[in-house]
């Protein structure tokens, strides 16, 4: 018998806070004289700051308040991740942009580049330039540069050296904090899954906002404690047989899970968040046994972004998690306006159909709730579907 | 089967002396949408449908419907073995015994209408959406309109409203031989919008364009919305229109064209969904 949790894990209570608690702790370490590092995306090299004795934080916005904002500068019909980011970054509303020092921009999609140029107005900034894709040879020396020239910048706005030693320190730290968050995830593999997928996104999100790793890492073993002792009683948070679902496309963190609230909702598990809020920056190790600036390089230019052109790796990776996590779909998440994984989506629907007969769900949507009904009715349509109706 | 309220004339009033043989197990399937509140009543030998506009509460609006229809057939709640219910409104049905949704309902409804139909093209007051079924009437794959309006039956409400008559007698317009549409090519509408479309409708009544050209127009921007839509799908079998738009036999000309292919209409399409709802509940009803 499956015990459906009425409880989430009582180990959830620290991460229910831990960004607001976040908003106060990074004044506190910036009066210590903590330097802080801003990045937007899965593609800037965190290790850089931390080798520079910089804090390196989140800064890619998934709040619909300061969308308003960003819209008087930015075009309308433009992703919401983008002018929420932006509207941030001109109220001072968020605390971790204002306190960022340096903030470092990537020119992923064309959106993002070129709001790079109008944040670089009032901001000191630093923008890595992505090749186009990954693959060639061209591409990885392009990118090789590119760490370099970070790396120089960040030297000089810190007044620092970068030493290997220090970068290998980093990898270090980062790459066991990369295999907790692979262990953490793993436990949705179990069926009932033992917490829900709203729980890890939360987990996976307020990881951008700790600054005491430590203490996150000790909060997370505390909670797969608790995971193991639910799998041993049975408790899950959703039913055993529940259709398992994988989340997949732009990143969707706190504050924009509406899909994932109405998947759950609707008696589905999500056992797993490929994007970049969820698993996609944990999911690669960097390779400790060369030289670090080059292994730190491969690491970040291997993400599977819908950005790089082609992005296979993405495909081929959702194949194995289907397998890996026994999921019974795929919903796929688009913002408007974005273009990449809009049309990405129709190469990811029929990759999947051709190597596993699955069918996926594409949703786009914004961050407003005005479309959840129908979001429901999609979501709903699809379980259906799945279950054979 | 018997239609009621199938005309012109959306309200509908439940046709007196259809009693059931007493006895007989009865279900029901609603389709609450967003513009019609439709009920399928079925005791195994006979099955009526009855329909009345949603009005502001499709909730209250099924419920009183539920009742006279039951009332006409002289029988009463507790005789109903299952309800199931669809829809826009379905999430405001507390009396449902289940809910389904549209497009599961609509699926089925429509391989029930149209045996052996591939493709179900439904397009609802609020929504298009197109569907790939299974012989069985399951669910293979779908597609759904977002959030906005162009392509539905809203997008044509506005529109007949700009062009100063209902919905109903545009839909009427069919292009053929001898009809009044005969001759009158489509005048191309541009805008996507609703609220655009209707500005470029407007304009274009202004510039003395052709009424008729303009409705052709309309119809076209539908079919080609909603063509674009279902090209996803990849279906090569027959194709059945349902939903309420359906009744428009100007848009199912022009999803003919867009398509490339025949698009059937069942008499009954406009009511496909309150039919998968009762096939449901059947199945339901017997465990
Ligand atoms: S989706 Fe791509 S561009 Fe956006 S944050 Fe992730 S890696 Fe960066
Ligand atoms: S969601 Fe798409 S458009 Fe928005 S920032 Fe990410 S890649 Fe760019």
């Amino acid at each position: 018998m499956t015990v459906i949790a009425e409880e989430r894990p009582y180990a959830m209570s620290f991460f229910d806070v831990a960004i607001p608690k976040a908003a106060g702790s990074i004044v506190e370490e910036k009066k210590k004289g903590k330097k802080v590092m801003g990045h937007y995306c899965v593609f800037a090299p965190q290790e850089l700051a931390m080798a520079a004795g910089a804090v390196p934080v989140a800064l890619c916005a998934t709040k619909e308040e300061p969308i308003a904002d960003g819209e008087k500068v930015l075009p309308r019909n433009f992703c919401p991740l983008i002018k929420s980011s932006y509207g941030f970054a001109i109220t001072d509303k968020c605390p971790f942009f204002l306190h960022s020092d340096l903030v470092m921009g990537e020119t992923t999609c064309d959106g993002k580049k070129k709001m790079f140029e109008l944040m670089g107005q009032f901001k000191p900034m630093h923008v890595m330039s992505l090749p186009a894709g990954s693959k060639s040879e061209a591409d990885r020396a392009y990118w090789m540069a590119e760490m370099k020239r970070a790396k120089g910048a960040i030297e000089e706005f810190f007044q620092v050296t970068i030493t290997d030693e220090a970068l290998t320190t980093a990898i270090g730290e980062l790459n066991a904090e990369r295999r907790l968050m692979q262990r953490l995830a793993g436990y949705l593999k179990h069926d009932p899954a033992p917490m829900s997928g709203q729980d890890l996104l939360k987990v996976l999100w307020s990881r951008n906002f700790s600054f005491d790793r430590a203490a996150f890492a000790e909060r997370v073993e505390e909670l797969m404690a608790e995971l193991d002792e639910r799998i041993a009683q049975g408790v899950g948070a959703a039913a055993k047989g529940a259709k398992r679902i994988i989340v997949t496309g732009v990143p969707t963190g706190v504050g924009t899970e509406k899909v994932i609230r109405i998947i759950e909702e609707s008696g589905a598990a999500v056992v797993f968040l490929e994007n970049c809020a969820g698993m996609k920056q944990f999911l690669v190790t960097v390779d400790e046994t060369k030289p670090p600036l080059e292994a730190i390089g491969e690491k970040y230019l291997a993400t599977p972004c819908s950005c790089m052109s082609p992005n296979r790796d993405r495909l081929e990776l959702l194949v194995r998690l289907i397998d890996e996590y026994k999921a019974d779909g795929i919903v796929d998440i688009t913002w408007q306006g974005c273009h990449t994984y809009n049309v990405e989506a129709r190469l990811l629907r029929d990759y999947i159909r051709e190597q596993r007969e699955m069918p996926v769900l594409h949703i786009e949507t914004d961050y407003s709730e005005g479309d959840s009904q129908q979001i429901r009715t999609r979501v709903q349509a699809y379980l259906e579907m799945l279950g054979g109706v | 089967m018997e239609s009621k309220g199938a005309a012109a004339t959306p309200a509908c009033a439940p046709a007196p002396n259809q009693k059931a043989p007493d006895g007989a197990t009865i279900v029901a399937g609603i389709d609450a949408g967003s513009t019609a509140v439709k009920l399928v009543l079925d005791d195994g030998n006979r099955r009526s449908v009855w329909q009345r506009p949603s009005g502001w509460s499709p909730g209250e609006t099924a419920r009183e419907l539920l009742q006279e229809a039951l009332a006409a057939w002289g029988r009463k709640r507790e005789d109903v073995a299952h309800i199931c219910g669809t829809g826009y409104g379905r999430v405001n049905l507390p009396f449902l015994d289940s809910a389904v949704t549209e497009i599961a309902c609509h699926a089925r409804g429509a391989v029930h209408l149209r045996p052996g139909a591939q493709l179900v093209i439904d397009i609802g007051g609020q929504d298009a959406k197109g569907i790939l079924v299974g012989a069985t009437g399951r669910v293979l794959d779908f597609v759904m309109n977002d959030k906005c309006a162009a392509g539905t039956g809203r997008f044509l409400a506005v529109m007949a409203h700009a062009l100063g008559m209902e919905v109903a007698e545009m839909g009427a317009l069919v292009p053929g031989e001898g009809l009044p549409m005969a001759g009158i090519h489509p005048h191309p509408i541009n805008a996507m919008c609703t609220v655009f479309a209707e500005s470029e409708v407007i304009g274009l009544l202004n510039q003395g364009v052709d009424r008729r050209a303009i409705i052709a127009g309309l119809h076209q921007s539908v079919a080609r919305r909603v063509a674009a839509m279902v090209a996803r799908l990849g279906a090569s079998g027959p194709v059945l229109f349902t939903g309420g738009v359906a009744r428009n036999a100007g848009v199912g000309a022009a999803l003919e064209k867009e398509l490339g292919c025949p698009v059937e209409v069942n008499e009954q399409s406009p009511f496909a969904g309150a039919i998968g709802a009762v096939l449901i509940a059947r199945e339901k009803a017997a465990g």
